[in-house]
């Protein structure tokens, strides 16, 4: 049994439809990325899975219908959605930043997870006490995806994680999300354009097109893939 | 010399009841991005409901008490009913609904309890005491106290407890508080009710200093609210004590001292909100949030 299950997702914005039907699984401990371009649905399909986005279909998760859930229920079920944009608490500092992260929390651990993720990023620990929305947007996308650690997550729902970084801080950014499934095992999903370095980083990917999924493999098997060598990977 | 002190000690007292109104404010303001023009009128209703217990034989301090329970209950049952099925819509329609409830309250409330006038005994009784030629009222410590004890209970709520970082959290980013698992819908009750429990208060300190309690006893007090609340800026508690206190003590003085303004003293808030939005549009405490990206 996967832990996410998607099946026949269709949704949009009013009459303009955005998802036609799509399909796919992300299973325990993995990294899968679905890659699209620009209008291509891939916000859509994520925004669909934390219940901000009306959509029909199934989303199970553990084998439990998500979907039509409100966004706060969803988030409950440890489902941590890391916004395009970062999606930060800009006048709250740093430290307030990760305890609304644990806002649902009961356990005790709450400091001890700041704790942990402050040394995940040393950065955000020289930053503590600093406001969120006077970080760069190297930072502040550490802050998010830290923020969203802090929920004891089972699936991290990514955004396009690479969205306006300078390519080197983009790579730091993967290598940190690598070395983080590996040590936690959390589940997750990255929606990026920047299929190069998601390519590296995932364990399988699809292509979405139009709002549908065109294509699936492994990494490799994608990335050797005419296809999205041409549209992706800027070689022919 | 000492009808300066006197001017100053009376303006600091209004300016105490401007700060907790404009403190209402900008809490609404912060937590739902809204202005709510119906703050007096929910403030004159509590204060009706003040006086009906008082009438009844309930003491003061007790009557402000209950009332500010109700008005606590009320508060988040107007966000719920009210405010709610709006908030999607753009401010305009949220910022019509509220006028709205203004006129609407304020006829309700003559419904309610009566158009003659009525009387308010004061929290803090009639002491004074004369400390060389100025007179220091019991109502006038009293009134400070009120407004340090506030400022403290809601600085402590805001920045110290669980509740706190959640209705900040809304106020920052609702969208990213509902993925974190926040109900923003319970945080905005909270913060209306907060904010109407605050409103009570603020009526049921104000009307004594005034003849008598009648429909219009607050509108006034709501014009110098907003005043204090754009000249500290919007988005500031710091900034909505200290510009009621600046409001207050400008009326006080400007009363004394400006032969014309005699009569039309509520021309001073607006001229404070006219400088303030010319020169500083953010107010004095207000943030203009640079985001980097």
């Amino acid at each position: 049994m996967s832990l996410l299950s998607v099946s026949d997702l269709r949704g949009g914005y009013g009459p303009v439809r955005v998802l036609h039907g799509l399909g796919f699984e992300v299973n325990a401990g993995e990294i899968v990325v679905i890659l699209g371009a620009n209008g291509s649905g891939k916000t859509s399909t994520i925004r669909a899975i934390s219940g901000m986005l009306q959509a029909t279909g199934s989303v199970r998760l553990h084998d439990e219908e998500i979907l039509g859930k409100n966004p706060e229920a969803i988030a409950r079920r440890r489902v941590a959605h890391v916004p395009q944009g970062r999606g930060t608490f800009p006048e709250l500092t740093v430290e307030e930043n990760l305890r609304v992260g644990a806002f649902s929390r009961k356990d005790s651990a709450v400091d001890e997870d700041i704790d942990r993720w402050l040394t995940t990023f040393p950065r955000l620990r020289e930053r503590r006490t600093q406001l969120a929305g006077s970080m760069s947007g190297g930072e502040q996308q550490m802050l998010a995806i830290s923020r969203a650690l802090m929920m004891n997550p089972v699936l991290l729902l990514l955004d396009e994680p690479s969205l306006g970084l300078a390519p080197l801080v983009t790579q730091e950014l993967f290598q940190k999300l690598a070395q983080l499934n590996r040590e936690t095992y959390i589940a997750m999903l990255i929606v990026e354009q920047n299929a190069n370095l998601a390519l590296k980083t995932a364990t399988r990917g699809y292509v979405l097109e139009a709002g549908e999924i065109v294509a699936t493999g492994t990494s490799e098997e994608l990335a050797s893939n005419d296809e999205v060598r041409k549209a992706y990977l800027g070689m022919a | 010399m000492t009808l300066f002190l006197q001017q100053l000690m009376n303006g600091i007292g209004n300016g105490v009841i401007y700060a907790s109104v404009a403190l209402a404010l900008v809490l609404i303001y912060r937590t739902t991005g809204v202005l709510n023009f119906a703050q007096g009128e929910m403030a004159l209703f509590s204060t009706y409901i003040t006086w009906k217990l008082t009438d009844w034989g309930v003491g003061i301090v007790a009557a402000i008490f209950i009332s500010m329970l109700i008005a606590f209950a009320m508060g988040a049952l107007v966000e719920l009913v009210l405010i709610r099925p709006v908030e999607k819509k753009p401010p305009f329609v949220v910022l019509i609904v509220t006028i709205g409830m203004f006129l609407a309250l304020n006829s309700i409330t003559q419904l309610v309890f009566g158009t003659d006038e009525k009387q308010l005994p004061s929290a803090f009784g009639d002491h004074s005491w004369s400390v060389g030629d100025v007179r220091i009222t019991g109502e006038f410590v009293g009134l400070i106290c009120v407004l340090a004890l506030t400022c403290t209970l809601l600085w402590i709520l805001l920045q110290k407890t669980k509740l706190g970082l959640g209705l900040r959290a809304v106020a920052s980013n609702p969208e990213s508080a509902r993925l974190v698992g926040i109900s923003s819908g319970t945080m905005l009750m909270i913060g209306w009710a907060i904010s109407a429990s605050l409103g009570a208060l603020g009526g049921a300190m104000y009307v004594p200093t005034t003849p008598a309690l009648t429909a219009g006893s607050l509108q006034a007090v709501l014009v110098y609210a907003f005043a204090a609340a754009a000249l500290g800026g919007f988005d500031s508690p710091v900034g909505a004590v200290v510009g009621g206190l600046i409001v207050g003590v400008a009326e006080a003085l400007a009363i004394e001292y400006i032969e014309p303004l005699h009569d039309i003293t509520l021309l001073v808030p607006f001229l404070l909100i006219g400088v303030v939005l010319l020169y500083r549009p953010t107010g004095l405490f207000g943030r203009n949030i640079v985001e980097r990206v």
